[in-house]
């Protein structure tokens, strides 16, 4: 990537000698058992990797911080890429407090997460609120100068494993307001573990809230504010979202890449059949066009400037371009890549959640268009 | 395009019922077991399935191609995996109701027939799409044939009652010093070895088989010696149609999935299948998985009816174009429900780790273009 600082250059490089050296070895059998990790939380914890968008007297980034929070997932994805989800998770997690959160607030969480011993899952998903986050059922119901919140939440990332967590309710019927709930507060109730195809190295659960009572303090920006807030984490989400794709597209890419210098096939190696070739041009093709998209996302951020539409199509290209780069990394490794003694079968497995969450890539496509009117001034509504 | 016989259209509806009830409540456990489906031999073994192509006269069904093709897709729709159960055992008929002697053919088909598992190995460890780098080697001597080397990935392996197993007896002749054999259970110098773990058609065993000085009378070679390179590719072109109208079973069942899924979630005010982003992608998915499903017809068609100078290419090209759908579709469908088609309480992510094997398996799908390619290159 060009136009790094030196130490954003070293930063990556200790980045890349983790994933290498730890989470390479870690990756299978966390995907095998289906296990989330502490180690990993740990090791994360301990670089700085969980505290990247708070401020830096809490161990945060002095600048670029989109732009390095992307390039570090990354790095991580290639690795294993449910564990570049925990960084992702945790900076959504935290982010409306960064952005919005009182200073009593702030003061009460930063140091937490400035341990990197604590995570906080970002619940906003709903059995009936996928795509559709405004038809959220979760309430807040005022009671003096308390909250109780009652409702249910699904699909939540690290929900089981965190201790805080931001949780998006209705304070009146079109009123949105994000709560900082407590994990261990009495009436969260953890529902059950999510079975998934992949991203199994990957805590994903349900949580119900039975009148959990929280203090009008916990609310987290202003009352009403919660959608708003909501889009605005999308904006720092998606570049990396589209670097977590990227991350497991060029692993799986590349380790096809060298598969198909060393198999032979009718007298040479599988890489002399153009069939097999130029299926791995396209691959790069694709990779290079998507991380020019997703560093323009991220920068755009980190210049403050509005970067919805390049966010958007960031995650909507890089994780299109992932499903369709693991798929033939499996094709070119064949009956192997097929078996799980490889590991591009669980990058194809996990590619395909990179087109469904943090917004279908169908809501990408809806807010790519939206955007475009925006900037044309017009209006059809 | 499919006319069929009163026969043929009860045989059908017959399946289709037993599908409903015996295999389709199986498939996801079976996935999360991955284990051989028993249950679905039992079943298949009592309606006859087992002999789909196998001439009444050696007790089977003597259906045509294009039924058991519809029988297949039938099957794929709920379960893939129960469904190359069968494709697996009439890899290994095939070559016996092919080439084999009369004598060869009352001696096994009936067996098989009755419910014998049979499994056809050609794959090697360094010979899958370029088979002829294969190193099993069959050596005559005095009214046998002694047989070293290995086989990886066979569909049914270690369960098989009868394999149809390819050697080299002359490997300087390349293509002209292959022949085949049905190995039976038990032979000595037969061994297995692992049953690979898989992302999807998990509830199919494919297993490593390895021959030590294994034994095979010389009245268990079949057809003529040295011919064996033609009864495989003629067999690969049926297994070829088999994988396509699998192939279009899986996105028929995936489409089927997402459609009623779409119909009954709401989500901005409407069903999903209302809006249009959502309609289009089944537009396309059932255009495709159409598409698909008539050339593999044809495909079937041009064997029943004899064209031979037709069949390697439009079995080759039904393969990949199936397939390249069923991997797509799935994937759509995967998409068209969200993070529910991620989880495993749906039968989704399960179509689509079970179709990206239809790319790959009995031919891959580069392989496929290179014999279709040949062969309209040379104007067939």
């Amino acid at each position: 990537m060009q136009g790094l600082k030196t130490p954003q250059i070293m930063i990556l490089e200790s980045v890349r000698r983790l994933a290498r050296e730890r989470l390479m070895p870690l990756s299978r059998e966390l995907d095998l058992k289906g296990e989330f990790s502490w180690e990993v939380v740990e090791l994360f914890g301990e670089m700085g990797l969980l505290q990247i968008f708070l401020p830096p007297e809490f161990g945060g980034l002095e600048e670029d911080k989109c732009l390095m929070f992307s390039l570090i997932v990354e790095e991580v994805a290639k690795a294993c890429a449910s564990s570049a989800l925990l960084i992702i998770i945790q900076a959504v997690g935290s982010y409306p407090i960064v952005e919005s959160g009182s200073q009593e607030l702030q003061e009460r969480v930063f140091p937490r997460l400035a341990s990197g011993k604590e995570l906080i899952a970002y619940l906003v998903t709903e059995p009936d609120a996928g795509s559709d986050v405004a038809s959220i059922s979760t309430k807040a119901i005022k009671k003096g100068e308390y909250y109780l919140i009652q409702g249910r939440k699904c699909f939540g990332t690290n929900a089981g494993v965190a201790n805080l967590s931001s949780v998006l309710t209705k304070t009146a019927p079109s009123e949105y307001t994000f709560f900082l709930v407590e994990m261990n507060s009495k009436g969260v109730i953890l529902g059950k573990v999510e079975d998934k195809l992949g991203f199994r190295g990957s805590n994903t659960q349900e949580v119900f809230f039975e009148e959990v009572l929280v203090h009008e303090r916990d609310i987290i920006g202003k009352k009403g504010e919660g959608f708003l807030l909501a889009m605005k984490d999308f904006d720092m989400s998606r570049p990396g979202i589209a670097a977590l794709a990227l991350g497991i597209a060029e692993a799986a890419i590349e380790y096809a890449l060298e598969y198909a210098t060393k198999r032979v096939t009718f007298g040479q190696p599988l890489i002399k059949h153009q069939a097999i070739s130029f299926m791995i041009a396209d691959a790069w093709t694709l990779i290079e066009a998507g991380r020019g998209l997703m560093s323009k996302a991220a920068r755009l951020w980190d210049q403050g400037i509005r970067n919805t539409k390049y966010a958007s199509m960031a995650k909507c290209f890089c994780s299109d371009a992932a499903m369709k780069i693991t798929t033939d990394a499996v094709q070119i490794l064949g009956g192997y890549g097929y078996c799980k003694d490889y590991p591009v079968e669980r990058m194809f497995r996990d590619a395909k959640l990179t087109q469904i969450f943090e917004g279908a890539n169908q809501i990408q496509r809806i807010i790519i268009q939206r955007e475009l009117l925006r900037e044309r001034n017009i209006n059809l509504d | 395009m499919v006319n069929l016989t009163e026969t043929e259209r009860i045989t059908l509806e017959t399946i289709k019922k037993i599908v409903q009830k015996d295999i389709r409540p199986m498939a996801g456990p079976l996935d999360e077991k991955g284990e051989f489906p028993w249950h679905a031999h039992k079943v298949f073994s009592e309606v006859g399935l087992m002999a789909t192509l196998i001439p009444e006269e050696y007790g089977g069904m003597g259906l045509r191609y294009l039924v058991f093709s519809m029988i297949l897709e039938e099957i794929s729709k709920v379960c893939a995996s129960s469904a190359l159960l069968l494709i697996a055992q009439a890899d290994g008929t095939l070559p016996i109701l092919y080439r084999g002697s009369e004598d060869q053919k009352k001696t096994f088909l009936p067996e098989l027939a009755k419910g014998a598992i049979g499994a056809f190995a050609a794959t090697e460890p360094s010979a899958g799409s370029d088979i002829l780098s294969m190193r099993t080697r069959a050596t005559y001597s005095e009214g046998l044939y002694v047989i070293n080397g290995q086989k990886c990935f066979i569909t049914n392996g270690s369960v098989a009652d009868l394999i149809c197993l390819f050697a080299y007896t002359d490997p300087e002749k390349r293509a002209k010093g292959i022949s085949a054999f049905v190995v039976e259970k038990g032979t000595p110098g037969l061994s297995y070895g692992k049953n690979e773990n898989k992302m999807g058609m998990k509830g199919s065993v494919n297993s490593e088989l390895f021959f030590d000085n294994m034994r095979i009378p010389e009245s268990h070679r079949i057809g003529e010696e040295n011919e064996g390179f033609s009864l495989m590719m003629k067999t690969l072109d049926s297994s070829r149609l088999f994988c396509a109208s699998q192939a279009v079973g899986i996105a028929q069942g995936a489409i089927d999935e997402a459609l009623s899924y779409s119909r009954q979630r709401v989500q901005f005010g409407k069903p999903i299948a209302h809006i249009q982003a959502i309609q289009f992608m089944f537009a396309d998915m059932v255009a495709a998985t159409e598409a698909a499903r008539l050339l593999t017809y044809q495909a079937a068609a041009n064997i029943d009816k004899g064209r031979t100078a037709l069949i390697s290419k439009y079995c080759a090209m039904a393969k990949f174009l199936a397939s390249d759908t069923a991997m797509k579709v799935t994937t759509d469908a995967v998409q068209i429900m969200g993070g529910y088609g991620y989880m495993k309480d749906f039968p989704v992510e399960r179509m689509m780790r079970d179709a990206k094997l239809t790319q790959i398996y009995t031919g891959t799908n580069q392989i496929m273009r290179v014999v279709a390619g040949r062969e309209i290159v040379r104007g067939g």
